[in-house]
This record gives structure tokens, C-alpha cells and sequence, in this order.
């Protein structure tokens, strides 16, 4: 299985039943595909849907440009679904009516600061709504490749400016699952593709390994 | 009742624009951002304005055609990710920049259109965004004072309105029309659907008319 599906398929088990999400572009989004049939999720997109639902071309629906994703993707909206405007919008994003947000990174740190917006001199994309989904919801999670071109992103401390401060509660990567609490940064699962030593060969960050540890399944 | 429908030729004498005046755009991606509006900008000789807008958009969408045409000067903005255009005009010092985290430009355009001296939020606490700004501890958590934001002109887009300028927006394309809709000292709509006053449900109404100077019809 892909690397990038891998990671988007364990996301996926972290959503509970009643959650309301957001997701960012990339591996978050993918994520979504991957949702127990079981239980309702509501995907909250910050342009202003809660209930967003999938791509009209993969449903066989008619494209309506008026409703988009945060990447002005063309989407549709699920029963039970509602528009708003974008300061409604960051209202429940900053209130903490938000379960879970999913972000990618370009670094993060044992003690959950994130870096996910700016390499000065080189890459200037911006915040977007970034600041305000990993102060405000309720629980962020990382999900990315474990290293850039074989360099750690999980560092002892970020050294790009951050996106928001101790606010990481989980990372989840190819090679396993990291918990970050005031105690430090813990491994909960480990890929059945990889050790201990590996893990700690490609991370920068000291971290424990959890007594309990778990094999990754997706 | 006074009709605030105009044609595409009245525009240059009803709205007034001048170099280094602050326009504020609405749209997410271009989605919601008026094109005609942006045509009639880019048919004036305006330049070295000023924009607040959530982001550039993609090459030839929306904000994106002011800056390719080297109209900007200062922009306020949450994300350019989407437009090497702006990188490369950020890089080369030709735009400047203020990035604003994107809850917090809307509310720092919702309290300069209702009256208030700025907004304190947690976010942006720890990084960049707060250099150079008071901060300020309200039951022990600390919180950035970010300020009011306003305009000259404020740039809207909305599917359907009567002719008071009562506004209804349409799935996201609703985003920042609302709240830019309260501050810009001039505010003109670019509507779909135009209808007579009293056609439209008074309950459903998302932006009321009296904020609303102008419309003017797509593709008329």
C-alpha cells in the first residue's frame, strides 16, 4: 500500500462517532475516504460547510462551482449539511466546536509545537486558516510522512516559526503513532515494517516507548 | 424606492478610485469574488492600492489579474500559497505583505465595520504574528490585540439581491461578503439575480440592503 494511504487509512480509525472535523489538503484529506461506515463524521470545511460531502465527479453529480473545498475543489453537501459565512466559520473553529483537526507539517517538536507554514527565504504559502484550526479545536492531529528527503521532522524543537504553540496531541506517520502530552511525546504503535531503533533513527525528538505498544493497523 | 442597480458604464462616475486607496475583496480561492468588479478596477489606471482579501487566488482568478497587473502595493492576507505571482512579487519587495491568521482577519474586519477597537485572540501566541503587538491576560490566558480593519471600498458578490441591495448568498460562495459588507465606506455587490423589492423572503435576507451602495448585474 501507498505510504501517503497508509497514514490517511490510520487517521481515519482516530475519528469517533458524532465528531466534528476538519481536515487539510493532502494526507488529512484522504483520510476521509477511509471513514467507518458505521459512524456519522461531519467534516467542517473553514470556507463555510459543515456536512461536506464528496468530489460530484466521483458521485456522477453535476459540478457546481459555488460549493468548494478549502483548496476550491468542487464538493457537495450532505444531508443535514449547512452553508455560513467564513466569520461563523472561525467562530466554531476558535469556540472549540471542533472534536478533531487534521493538519500536515513541516516540523513538530516533543512538546507539540507545530511548524506548518513558512520556510523563511524559500517557501512562503501562509497561515490560511492554519493558527486558528491548531489553537482552537479541541484535538490536532499530525499526520505526514515521517522525514523530508530522509531529513527528521520530528524534532526536539521546531526551528521554523511556529503555527501554534503545545497544541499536537498526536502524530501519525508510516513507521507509528506518537501521544504528546505535558509528560513528553510517547510511541503507542509501531508499523510492523519497522523497529524501535528505526524510529529513533529518522527522529530527532526523544520520546518513550509505550509499555502497551501496539502494532499499526489500518 | 431608490434603485442602487447600475450599468457597467455608470460605474466609473458612480464609484470614485484613486492610487493608494484600500479595497477590500471578498472571495475564498475566487470562489465568491466578483470578476466584473475586478475588470472595471483593472479597465481604470488605479494602482498602488491597497487589498485586504483572505488570499490571492489562482493565476488569472480573481485578486490574482490585479496583481499580475502590478495594481498592489500593500496587501493584507492570510495565504499567497496559491500564486507564484505574489511569491515572486512578495520576493522581489515589489508587494508588501501582512499576514494576518485567517480568523483574525475576519475579525479584524467585523470591529472596524461595528464599532469596536480591536479583538483579542489566543491565536498566533508564540509565533510570528504576535512580534510587535500588545498582548494582553484576561483570566489568566494570554491573548494578542489585534486591530480594526477598514476601507475606501469594499468589492462583493452575492447570487441574488433585489433592487434596495438586500442580499442572498449561495453555498460557500458566501464567505467574506457578509463581513465585508460592513467595511468598506462604499460597498457595491455584483449579483446574479436581480429582482424588485419585496420578492425577496425578508427572513432569508443574509446581508440587509442598507449596507449595500450598489449592484450591478453579471454579465450585463
Amino acid at each position: 500500500m501507498d505510504i501517503r494511504e497508509f497514514i490517511a487509512r490510520r487517521v481515519a480509525k482516530e475519528f469517533k462517532d458524532g465528531d466534528v472535523i476538519n481536515v487539510g489538503i493532502g494526507i488529512p484529506l484522504m483520510s476521509t475516504r477511509f471513514i467507518s461506515p458505521d459512524i456519522t463524521v461531519h467534516v467542517h470545511s473553514e470556507n463555510g460547510i459543515i456536512r461536506m460531502g464528496e468530489s460530484p465527479e466521483l458521485l456522477g453529480l453535476p459540478i457546481d462551482p459555488d460549493i468548494t473545498d478549502a483548496g476550491g475543489n468542487p464538493k457537495t453537501i450532505l444531508p443535514g449539511g449547512s452553508f455560513f459565512d467564513s466569520l461563523l466559520s472561525f467562530a466554531l473553529i476558535r469556540g472549540g466546536h471542533l472534536d478533531t483537526t487534521v493538519l500536515g507539517a513541516l516540523q513538530v517538536d516533543e512538546e507539540g509545537n507545530l511548524a506548518n507554514w513558512i520556510i523563511p527565504g524559500k517557501l512562503v504559502p501562509g497561515i490560511g486558516g492554519a493558527m486558528d484550526l491548531a489553537v482552537g479545536s479541541n484535538r490536532v492531529i499530525v499526520a505526514m510522512e515521517h522525514t523530508a528527503k530522509g531529513n527528521p521532522k520530528i524534532l526536539k524543537q521546531c526551528t521554523l516559526p511556529l503555527t501554534a504553540r503545545k497544541k499536537v496531541n498526536l502524530i501519525i506517520t508510516e513507521m507509528g503513532v506518537f501521544e504528546i502530552t505535558s509528560e513528553g511525546m510517547t510511541l503507542t504503535e509501531i508499523s510492523s515494517e519497522v523497529t524501535v531503533k528505526d524510529i529513533q533513527e529518522c527522529t530527532e525528538a526523544n520520546f518513550s516507548v509505550s509499555p502497551n505498544l501496539k502494532i499499526m493497523e489500518v | 424606492m431608490l434603485s442602487k442597480l447600475v450599468n457597467k458604464e455608470d460605474l466609473p462616475n458612480k464609484i470614485k478610485l484613486w492610487d493608494g486607496m484600500t479595497i477590500l475583496v471578498a472571495g475564498f480561492l475566487g470562489n465568491g469574488t466578483p470578476e466584473r468588479l475586478i475588470d472595471f478596477l483593472l479597465e481604470s489606471e488605479v494602482k498602488n492600492l491597497k487589498i485586504i482579501v483572505n488570499d490571492t487566488s489562482y493565476p488569472g482568478k480573481g485578486v490574482a489579474r490585479l496583481i499580475e497587473a502590478h495594481r498592489v502595493k500593500n496587501l493584507v492576507t492570510t495565504h499567497i500559497g496559491t500564486n507564484p505571482e505574489t511569491q515572486k512579487q512578495f520576493n522581489n519587495q515589489e508587494l508588501n505583505i501582512e499576514f494576518s491568521p485567517q480568523g483574525t482577519l475576519l475579525e479584524r474586519i467585523r470591529a472596524g465595520g461595528s464599532g469596536l477597537g480591536g479583538i483579542l485572540t489566543p491565536v498566533g501566541i508564540g509565533t510570528p504574528v504576535e512580534e510587535g503587538k500588545q498582548k494582553i491576560i484576561v483570566n489568566e490566558k494570554e491573548y494578542i490585540l489585534e486591530l480594526p480593519l477598514t476601507g475606501d471600498l469594499s468589492i462583493l458578490k452575492a447570487r441574488k439581491a433585489d433592487r434596495f441591495g438586500n442580499l442572498l448568498y449561495y453555498g460557500t460562495s458566501c464567505n467574506f461578503n457578509p463581513v465585508m459588507s460592513l467595511s468598506g465606506k462604499t460597498v457595491i455587490a455584483q449579483v446574479d439575480e436581480i429582482v424588485e423589492v419585496g420578492e425577496l423572503d425578508p427572513n432569508l435576507i443574509a446581508t440587509p440592503g442598507i449596507l449595500v451602495d450598489y449592484i450591478i448585474q453579471t454579465g450585463k
